[in-house]
């Protein structure tokens, strides 16, 4: 049903040249930009990563989860908990706990959501993602609406990441190392079967795959993915709050998604970055004759998000070459 | 707990279901003939309460309020549906849920242009503004059964619409199979205009009728919505009928699990959705 259309598994030798420009634009970044544009470019790449493992399932596997702020928040609450009040914590034991947190949290809620289809599957992952919403809102001893603070950042040994720069490479490293991955395993069998399961998860299961456990295998290492951007957001920004795993964090994931192009990982990178570009624009517009325009950023997000979708479903990719084709069409 | 006690969370948990069936009944008849997930069907009832608090001090009486609100809420669906709606029936989900998502963000900024961040009251009209004693210290507020009257006059109302009346078999006939009813020359874009109107007017009578109750507060949809999802994936989608029994089920679950249960009041209705999903993966009443 939400088969993509605009899915480039393959990337031209034009994006690719980009991407490495990127990257290398990326690692010289700390050498010129302000501490604040350093901080909110590693900000971008931890939604880089939050992007790229949603993508694994609304680009790659065919999977709508609208519940995916759950798994980012899970992981940075892990961080918040085992974080005591007056010192820090060692990265290399509680960065894989918090992963394996939220994981343990996808498989269990994947093992019911998995079986549902379509429009279910969305609404279905929806009301989990509420559901943990609302555990750790109601609860005090979670933190409650307030949220939680964490003090310090873990501690690694061999880098100080309470030093921004040396922060904002770890997350460098970390955005490429989980591209990497997500590329291997999009050309691996078992990238392969969830790229069947997208296009035609019937004709899968008469070849005898067992599409149940694929797809939670899939929605489990999202969750932990997710869970690695959620620990390094908690880790950055010093606390948690129950609004990161909203519905309206996990709508901006799959926005993110969109808005690059999915299935390649890539563009979730470029739209993570586009989406939260605009959004520190948005809340940061001048006042327009005493109308607070920054006050209602949500209402330009909002309509923004609109003309995305009726102009451009396919995002800023899919545009590029729908025009493409067109200019094509016309030369031809 | 005793009988009054008891007795009166009942009428509670059973007018919350109705309310929810309000909602619920609109997202499953829009899903069920059009194809459409509509994410910002809860703002249709925010809308709905703050066009009670509005009209209500306009007019100076709720009933009035209510019945202009309804029109207005009508004409705005209407308008909706031609805008932006009827073109994405064809689209992917994705892109429905995005449309609706953005629109959920331009509706609660509107309203906060319109009428502020401020939590307001509707005052409780003057002749059901009384309470119905039942023990010396308990009694049940009358207005809260009006509540429920409205309720199921409406729901028996679109009963009947459904399943007696022309109309409504045509829109039997648009969910069951959309294409062949356009070939046999049913209107079916009238159809699913008609639809979609008929679901912003229902949520927008749901949060009029509990804005006195509630009061009016932004974000007033998101958390309703939610609850309307949960009832609908339990209820089976495009189930009108699913869409009723599941509501009051969760009315029930919800009010009863918050005065038994507290601690863990707001898991219990994802807990009976996680059940239901392991039973039956497509609802109760599978349309």
């Amino acid at each position: 049903m939400s088969t993509p259309k605009a899915n480039l598994e393959t990337l031209p030798r034009s994006v690719q040249v980009v991407l490495v420009l990127g990257v290398l634009a990326l690692a010289a970044f700390p050498f010129v930009g302000s501490d604040f544009y350093t901080q909110m470019v590693a900000r971008m790449m931890i939604m880089g990563i939050f992007a790229m493992s949603l993508d694994l399932l609304l680009g790659v596997t065919g999977l709508v989860s609208l519940g995916h702020a759950a798994y980012f928040g899970i992981a940075g609450y892990a961080l918040a908990f085992l974080t005591p009040q007056d010192a820090p914590v060692s990265l290399w034991w509680t960065l894989p706990a918090a992963v394996a947190a939220s994981a343990l949290a996808a498989l269990v809620i994947g093992f019911f959501v998995v079986r549902t289809q379509g429009i279910y599957f969305i609404m279905v992952t929806m009301a989990f993602a509420q559901m943990v919403f609302y555990l750790f809102f109601d609860n005090k001893a979670l933190g409650g609406s307030d949220g939680l603070y964490i003090n310090f950042k873990p501690e690694a040994t061999l880098f100080d990441l309470e030093n921004k720069q040396v922060f904002y490479y770890f997350t460098l490293a970390c955005l490429l190392a989980v591209y990497a991955f997500l590329r291997r395993l999009l050309w691996s069998p078992f990238g392969r079967a969830l790229a069947g399961i997208r296009v035609n998860e019937h004709r899968m299961r008469a070849m005898g795959f067992g599409t149940f456990r694929y797809k939670l295998a899939a929605f489990t290492l999202a969750g932990a993915l997710a869970g690695l951007a959620g620990y390094l957001w908690g880790a950055q920004s010093g606390f948690m709050n129950p609004d990161l795993m909203g519905f309206h964090m996990s709508a901006h994931a799959i926005m993110m998604v969109i808005l690059g192009g999915m299935g390649n990982f890539a563009g979730a990178i470029a739209g993570a970055f586009a989406f939260e570009y605009l959004l520190h624009l948005f809340k940061d517009l001048p006042a327009v004759g005493g109308f607070n325009t920054a006050k209602h950023w949500q209402l330009w997000m909002g309509l923004f998000i609109v003309l995305v979708v009726v102009f451009a479903p396919r995002g800023l990719l899919g545009l590029a070459q729908r025009l493409l084709a067109r200019k094509e069409a016309r030369d031809a | 707990m005793d009988l009054a006690n008891f007795l009166i969370q009942l009428l509670n948990s059973v007018q919350y279901g109705l309310l929810l069936f309000m909602l619920a009944a609109g997202l499953t008849l829009i899903f069920g003939i059009m194809g459409v997930v509509n994410l910002a069907h809860g703002s249709f009832y925010m809308l709905g309460a703050y066009l009670a608090y509005s009209l209500s001090g306009l007019f100076g009486s709720l009933t009035a309020a209510i019945l202009g609100g309804a029109a207005l809420a009508v004409l705005f669906g209407l308008a909706l549906e031609w805008l932006l709606f009827r073109h994405f029936y064809d689209r992917d989900h994705l892109d429905q849920v995005l449309l609706t998502f953005g629109l959920i963000y331009v509706f609660e900024e509107v309203r906060s242009i319109l009428w502020g961040d401020d939590v307001h009251s509707v005052a409780v009209p003057k002749a059901l503004d009384w309470s119905i004693p039942l023990t010396d210290t308990l009694s049940y507020p009358a207005y809260r059964l009006f509540m429920s009257a409205v309720c199921l006059v409406l729901a028996l109302g679109l009963y009947l619409l459904i399943s007696k009346t022309r109309l409504g078999m045509k829109i039997r006939a648009g969910a069951f199979n959309r294409d062949m009813a356009g070939a046999l020359g049913i209107n079916i874009k009238l159809i699913h205009a008609v639809v979609f109107a008929l679901g912003v007017g229902l949520a927008a009578v749901a949060g009029m009728i509990a804005a006195p109750v509630s009061s009016v507060y932004p974000n007033m949809g998101s958390q309703v919505l939610i609850m309307c999802f949960v009832v609908v994936v339990i209820g089976g989608i495009g189930s009108v009928r699913g869409a009723l029994i599941s509501a009051l089920l969760v009315g029930l679950v919800d009010t009863f699990g918050k005065v038994l249960l507290p601690s863990v009041a707001s898991m219990l209705v994802y807990m009976l959705m996680a059940a239901v999903l392991l039973w039956k993966p497509q609802g109760l009443f599978k349309a």
